[in-house]
């Protein structure tokens, strides 16, 4: 391949907080037409790099070059009149407006000096999305057109103002495996003409397929750029982390032995009367976890809030190790033998205000030898919590930490333990690696399957379709409430996201 | 939408709390709360104060410092500053020990100024702490001044009726119900948001006007509380002697300090233990902080609604009985009606000065007393202090802390944007 000339040089950047080096010393730099990959953990300075780039942080030291021309980007505006086009992870687009009137937005092409002329916007919007094969309707409104396409509009609101340097920050996580597919087609096709993109992620299988080059940060220094030719994913997670990492989980086959969750034609009606959750029956044994995949919105948050208390069920039953806990409380839930770590551990999972050991009481307090008699014993409270940072390996702080100070991969570390200590018959884990960096996805996943071996029952639900195919050992999709499908481990992404948009039956998914 | 691992858009999350979390007042407030310390409320009330010397200065054209000494001495905070060799006796013996101050001088201008301070305080404790338990649970309750009220009433009812009952049983009667009854009160607006969702601001508010014009009827001409003696004149009777709390410093016919100050002191241990050492508290405590993580775990939320919602009611009919059996006797239909200067409302600022902790409340609640008995227009020289412009400075400064206590957190907020410019 000939060398293509370089657009953008970024050098020597160093960008200091206070109390830690955001990006030390890193460089990195575009060819035109490439696709370059910016792979690292949470908090490795991926994002700062690219808000640098992007005007929205001005490097202490370093320089970029765009074009062989030294730029000043002291704003986003600048950014965008250099030719960078980034593409947030949360879409920044007015829902109620069309896509063209979202394309267009604040440089519109004026008519009679005054007024907007939407016909040039779309013909200019129709231009664009033939050319760059980015499929959409310049006259549908944001909000009616799925999260794929939305993706697509965000694209070309940066070629639009004309980009050709193209950033993507995690373009992939909310996409399903259809339509991460179809994202790499078009960045495929936007580099055939010229564009050159950056593509950020933590996803191992994806940068390999998609970059031409692969540039691996960790803690905010340049670990290496490389060839995305002949490296693989384990050899990537070792960069990535600094240390080998368990990719795929190492798991014996599941003996499951007796149900110890069962649920049957569950029915859950909304706050809105819409039906979210209908008529859904399936089993856990213990010994064995139980995959639910699905794209986000098809009533598996309804599902699991029926099944722990949090939400009235409007037909069906829940049981738990023999108990009837349909209409009971939350707290007889967990009584009656579940433990739930929920989807969201910041706003659900932990009080952030509170000292790591009142979290981990959460479930106790009220009873001895927590309290008695209403009072409280923080010694005791101290106690357990020491104990339970040893074990789990919870870093960052003491007993008396204040939750909120702790990474997530701690916190979820919290969660776990405060759930596991309880000695639950049913572990319910719902996107239990959400946000975390590898080292703490495999110290999940790993704890998971110990649980399983432990003889429990896990209930995993995870928009992930890879977690759910590596840890599971059954697979059952939800799509628009019902129980899709079930499917083996064995089985295909594809496969899969068929079951998840409703058995090709359409692309109305999410 | 939500997407895993994001890092949040610079500027957005000033909270540090991590993506998606949008935080409420409550929130932005526990965390000012936890953060700055005393640093803050300092600055808080060094603004009001130097903003209030400026509104002297510019309407009245005196000068500031010598109305801030006017009121420093009017509030008798001068006596702590003739410090000497005194002694006082203890307690059931004739043994007496050392003591910096003269306890025994209940009648300089000081002693008796001073006096008049912590009447005032014992009540902005009460009513402070009122406002600061719900506001530990996630709610602000404006309902003080209603609670108070009714408290009141009770108390001015109990304290004229039964007379000749041992003064212990009717004192504890009159302050048991009046507790109960301002429990009672509060609790409707806590049952309301637990069952129905209304919002307890609302219906704060909404129960304040209910208890003035209930007071109104009771106190009003031919109304059942009506005093007995003048049938045009709209007050009650005076509770009867022995239903007056002792007195404990002072003169007893010139409002001396009574013992309900130890029911202040009292409150502020209840108040701390109850939150940090019982398992109610701690129930308060995180659904204040976050209902949905509370809920999650198990904690009713509804509940903790219902029973923060009615302990604070309970700090704030306390401080009525207390104010009705120590040295007020009776209520008068002004009285009730009297909203701009009602104690009820003032905890609302000294909770929020005293950042909803115990030695907070203690302390702003001393501010306030000693503002409104310094600005009280029964000691004032013209030469250094406008008389219009005295009590009205007192709400001035109450406004302004309020206003500052707003604007702390945008300056705390400012200050964690800047921090949190750290990359997630």
């Amino acid at each position: 391949m000939p060398e293509r000339p370089v657009v953008l040089e970024m050098e020597h950047i160093t960008k200091r907080f206070p109390g830690i080096v955001a990006n030390d010393d890193v460089s990195f730099d575009l060819r035109e037409g490439e696709v370059h990959a910016l792979l690292g953990e949470n908090g490795a300075g991926k994002s700062t790099l690219m808000n640098i780039l992007y005007g929205l942080y001005h490097p202490d030291e370093g320089e970029i070059r765009i074009k062989g021309s030294q730029v000043q980007l002291g704003s986003p505006r600048a950014a965008i009149d250099a030719g960078v086009g980034m593409v947030h992870q949360h879409f920044m687009l007015i829902p109620v407006m069309t896509v063209a009137e979202n394309i267009v937005l604040a440089s519109e092409p004026v008519r009679d000096g005054v007024l907007i002329d939407m016909r040039a916007a779309e013909r200019r919007v129709g231009e664009l999305s033939e050319r760059f094969g980015l499929q959409v309707n310049p006259r549908s409104r944001i909000e009616d057109i799925t999260v794929g396409q939305q993706q697509r509009v965000e694209i070309l609101k940066a070629l639009y103002r004309n980009a050709d340097i193209l950033a993507l920050d995690e373009p992939t996580a909310v996409l399903t495996p259809q339509e991460a597919r179809e994202l790499f087609e078009i960045v495929r096709g936007l580099t055939a003409q010229g564009t050159s993109v950056i593509f950020i992620s933590h996803k191992l299988n994806e940068v390999a397929e998609i970059a031409d080059r692969i540039t691996v940060l960790r803690r905010g220094k340049l670990i290496e750029t490389l060839p995305a030719a002949g490296a693989t994913e384990q050899s990537l997670a070792r960069l990535m982390v600094g240390r080998d990492v368990l990719l795929r989980v190492d798991k014996s086959e599941a003996k499951p032995a007796d149900p110890l969750l069962s649920v049957s034609d569950l029915h859950v009606i909304d706050e809105r009367g819409i039906e979210q959750v209908r008529g859904v029956s399936f089993e856990v044994r213990a010994g064995e976890i139980v995959g639910i995949a699905g794209i986000d919105g098809n009533g598996q948050t309804e599902l699991i809030d029926a099944m722990t208390g949090l939400r009235h069920v409007d037909g069906g039953t829940v049981v738990v190790d023999g108990h009837d806990v349909t209409r009971v409380g939350v707290q007889a839930h967990f009584d009656a033998g579940l433990g739930h770590i929920p989807e969201d551990r910041q706003r659900r999972g932990l009080v952030l205000e509170f000292s790591i050991a009142e979290n981990l009481a959460v479930h106790d307090y009220r009873s001895p030898p927590d309290s008695r008699f209403g009072w409280l014993s923080p010694g005791r409270l101290i106690e357990r919590a020491t104990r339970l940072i040893r074990e789990f390996d919870v870093r960052g702080g003491g007993p008396r930490t204040r939750a909120g100070g702790l990474s997530g991969g701690n916190q979820q570390k919290v969660i776990l333990a405060r759930e596991i200590d309880r000695d639950p018959k049913v572990l319910i884990a719902a996107q239990p690696t959400r946000g975390l960096d590898v080292g703490a996805i495999e110290f999940v996943h790993r704890r998971l399957v110990e649980e399983r071996d432990e003889g429990r029952g896990v209930l995993l639900v995870s928009l992930e379709l890879e977690e759910v195919l590596s840890l599971a050992d059954r697979i059952l999709v939800m799509y628009e409430g019902e129980i899709a499908g079930e499917f083996p481990p064995t089985a295909t992404e594809e496969q899969l996201g068929i079951a998840m948009t409703g058995g090709g039956r359409g692309e109305e998914a999410a | 939408m939500s997407t895993p691992g994001a890092a949040p858009p610079p500027g957005v999350d000033p909270s540090g709390l991590g993506p998606d979390v949008q935080p409420s007042m409550i929130e932005r407030y526990g965390l000012a709360q936890r953060a700055e310390g005393f640093v803050a409320p300092l600055l808080t009330t060094v603004l009001a104060f130097l903003v209030g010397g400026l509104v002297v200065l510019i309407t009245t054209g005196k000068n500031p410092v010598t109305t801030y000494r006017a009121i420093f001495e009017g509030a008798g905070l001068s006596w702590f500053f003739e410090v000497g060799n005194y002694r006082i006796g203890l307690p059931f013996s004739d043994a007496t020990v050392w003591f910096p101050w003269n306890v025994n001088d209940f009648e300089s201008v000081a002693a008796v100024n001073l006096q008049q301070t912590l009447i005032v305080t014992t009540t902005l404790v009460l009513t402070g702490l009122a406002v600061a338990f719900a506001f530990r649970c996630g709610m602000f309750n404006i309902g003080g001044q209603g609670q108070y009220i009714v408290g009141g009433i009770w108390a001015v009812w109990i304290g004229t009726s039964f007379d000749g009952l041992n003064p212990f049983l009717h004192i504890t009667l009159a302050i048991v119900v009046a507790t109960l009854a301002g429990a009672a009160w509060a609790g409707i607006a806590g049952f309301l948001k637990a069952t129905v969702g209304a919002h307890e601001v609302i219906t704060t508010i909404m129960l304040n006007w209910i208890a003035i014009w209930v007071g109104s009827f009771l106190f009003g001409v031919g109304g059942p509380l009506q005093n007995d003696q003048q049938a045009s004149v709209p007050f009650s009777n005076d509770v009867v002697e022995g239903a007056k709390l002792p007195i404990l410093w002072g003169d007893p016919l010139l409002q001396g300090l009574h013992v309900g100050v130890f029911f202040a002191v009292a409150a502020l241990v209840v108040y701390w233990a109850m939150l940090n050492r019982t398992t109610l508290g701690y129930g308060v405590r995180a659904v204040g902080f976050n209902p949905e993580a509370a809920r999650y775990g198990g904690i009713g939320v509804r509940r903790n609604y219902f029973l923060a919602m009615a302990i604070s009611g309970a700090f704030a009919g306390l401080a009525g009985a207390t104010d009705i059996l120590g040295w007020q006797f009776r209520l008068s239909t002004g009285d009730v009606q009297n909203v701009a200067g009602g104690l009820g409302f003032t905890g609302i600022a000294v909770a929020l000065l005293g950042r909803n902790t115990a030695v907070g409340v203690a302390l702003a609640a001393l501010l306030f007393g000693s503002l409104i008995t310094g600005t009280s227009t029964r000691n004032l020289d013209p030469e250094v202090f406008q008389p219009e412009l005295a009590s009205n400075l007192t709400l001035l400064i109450q406004g302004l802390v309020v206003l500052f206590v707003g604007a702390d957190l945008i300056v705390l907020w400012l200050l964690r944007r800047v921090r949190t410019r750290v990359p997630a």
